[in-house]
């Protein structure tokens, strides 16, 4: 890994440039640090870990329950008998995220933006954007699904679908939201306000200003919390689930049911991990870049 | 490196807190019977019972629970209406006859709630049995004790009047229609593996859930046990109706419910016992009559 500017992890390596002094600490990844104590560092991680992880293993698996536990939920068998309809299960939660996701990021982008509108005219949007982030943060989102889900349609009004899906994917898409509404408004407060001054005396007007100048910046700041969100987003369309949708969790809950066997919810939880830590490995690279980038310019 | 031993030493003792304390077996009583071996009499008395606490049933159900097979209220139930401390509602009245049966006074019953897929947990019951219309199935013996079945259970189909599955005359009327059962239940395993329909089925939490989407008309018709559907049509949902009740379909046939037990409790025995007592004397009957008078009158599909 070289980088410019010789922002290199290992002490003593890097050359002192100008102003080097001004740069903040950076904080030691888990990579850096296994490298930063050598080969001898590594070897006593691998043994601190092996033992560290061996003994609760060994207590688990010695422990007087340890053979019923195993039966109910690691039961091979079970799981390759439920997992088929588990992984059908699953693509009906994907599709759910992916659309909830591409509607959350337009939808929580406006909430913001209307919250962050100076002016006193625009003060009833401010007010209802903090009605909105304040109210469907603090509902559980739970609620929000029986509502739409149980509720919309029984209102029988012409013309209001009344797919279980539907209003699920829109219960999450409120509630998640009202969440990233509020990343993104940080990314905002967090662009210095000369910016926006400077972007003003360019001759940009107000909207210009945020479109231009205030949003690049401040989206591209808050990516990684804004993936973070969308990590609990995915596992959260399980709750769907409670309208009668068949999504992973829940045809793993058939078959747990049926069988009385917890094994089935082991590989609905090996589908959601197999999505969420590319995601998560994604975010970390995405924070690393965007240190390199302000590092090499100084900024 | 000495201080590297001591940190691993540190890491694995926190590890070793961890695990669990070995467990006394909960050798109270007896310990003798197991299964459903007809125990000696003397077993069964009520001082030798082998009960979780001493002197007293202690019984687990869901909450909340549902007529027929609980109704009455008692103030200061943990259960809103119905409470099972009524006496009233077949499981209620069937409980309190059977701590009879075993020699227990009706304020020696003491109900806990235990949410029905925690019935099937690894580890200790902090209660003697759970009655929540279990099905018994092999398959659920291998996780918990069942004891005799004490009620015939048929599947029945509710429908909304004027939904494409009231006017079914056969299970293959039904192939095209949405359908919704209760998870865990034989009505979903019902629908599965008899009706086949062309959509998946819908399944929901519990038959509050399931309930509602058949009045929104997401669903058009809900497959549950023939007594919930009775009470279901005639109290909950009016504009519905039983239309028909299954028997005699493989898989299913012979179904009857059975009271949960943690795997290798001893009491099992003396429970079977007593139901069957209960059956051979005419009280479980009595109490069906009771309850579930109903459950008559309703064309079978099969």
């Amino acid at each position: 890994m070289s980088l410019p500017g010789g922002g290199g992890p290992t002490p003593g390596a890097r050359t002192p440039v100008p102003g080097d002094d001004l740069q903040l600490p950076r904080r030691p990844t888990l990579r850096d640090s296994l490298r930063a104590e050598g080969a001898r560092g590594a070897v006593i991680a691998t043994i601190s870990t092996a033992v560290f992880i061996g003994v609760i293993v060994i207590a688990a698996v010695n422990s007087p329950g340890w053979a019923r536990v195993r039966e109910s939920f690691f039961d091979g068998e079970a799981f390759a008998e439920s997992f088929p309809d588990i992984v059908s299960g699953f693509w009906v939660n994907v599709q759910m995220f992916l659309i909830a996701e591409a509607l959350v990021l337009v939808f929580a982008l406006l909430i913001a933006v209307l919250r962050s509108i100076p002016g006193p005219v625009f003060f009833p949007l401010r007010l209802v954007a903090v009605a909105y982030t304040d109210l469907f943060r603090g509902i559980p989102t739970l609620l929000v699904i029986f509502l739409l889900g149980f509720g919309m349609p029984a209102l029988r009004l012409q013309g209001l679908p009344t797919s279980e899906m539907f209003w699920g994917v829109v219960a999450l898409v409120l509630v998640y939201s009202a969440y990233v509404a509020e990343v993104y408004r940080a990314g905002i407060e967090s662009v210095h306000p000369s910016q926006r001054a400077a972007a003003r005396s360019l001759g940009l007007g107000q909207w210009q200003a945020m479109r231009f100048v205030i949003l690049p910046q401040a989206v591209r700041r808050v990516i990684p919390p804004l993936l973070n969100d969308f990590v609990g987003l995915q596992k959260e369309t399980a709750l769907v689930a409670v309208l009668g949708v068949r999504e992973a969790v829940r045809e793993a809950g058939i078959y747990s049911t049926s069988t009385f066997d917890y094994t089935s919810y082991l590989g609905a939880s090996i589908l959601f991990i197999v999505v969420t830590i590319p995601l998560a490995r994604f975010t970390d690279h995405l924070i690393a870049r965007g240190r390199r980038r302000r590092e090499a310019t100084g900024g | 490196m000495r201080k590297l031993l001591i940190a691993v030493a540190v890491l694995a003792l926190t590890a070793a807190a961890c695990a669990p304390e070995d467990d006394e077996p909960a050798a109270n009583g007896t310990g003798t019977a197991t299964g459903t071996t007809s125990p000696a009499a003397d077993e069964c008395a009520t001082e030798n019972l082998p009960t979780f606490e001493e002197g007293q049933l202690t019984v687990a159900t869901s909450n909340p629970v549902f007529p027929p097979w609980f109704s009455g209220k008692v103030e200061g139930s943990d259960w809103k209406n119905p409470s099972p401390q009524s006496g009233e509602g077949f499981e209620s009245a069937f409980t309190y006859a059977l701590a009879e049966e075993l020699g227990f006074s009706e304020d020696q019953v003491i109900w806990v709630e235990e949410p029905f897929n925690k019935t099937y947990a690894p580890g200790d019951k902090e209660y003697d049995f759970s009655v929540q219309e279990i099905s018994i199935t092999p398959k659920r013996a291998e996780a918990v004790d069942f004891s005799v079945g004490y009620y015939d259970a048929n599947q029945a189909l509710i429908a909304l009047e004027g939904s494409p599955a009231a006017d079914a005359t056969s299970i293959e009327d039904l192939k095209s229609t949405r359908l919704g059962a209760q998870i865990g239940t034989t009505g979903l395993t019902f629908i599965e593996e008899a009706i086949q329909p062309d959509q998946e089925a819908q399944v929901f939490d519990d038959t509050s859930a399931a309930k509602a989407a058949l009045e929104n008309g997401q669903i058009d018709g809900i497959v549950v046990d023939l007594p919930t559907a009775f009470y279901i049509s005639a109290v909950e949902i009016p504009n519905s109706s039983v239309v028909a009740q299954f028997e005699n379909v493989p898989g299913i046939e012979g179904e009857q419910f059975g009271l949960t037990f943690e795997k290798g409790n001893p009491l099992v025995g003396c429970v079977d016992q007593a139901i069957e007592q209960l059956k051979s004397d005419g009280t479980l009957d009595a109490i069906q009559q009771e309850w579930l008078s109903d459950v008559v009158d309703v064309p079978v599909l099969g």
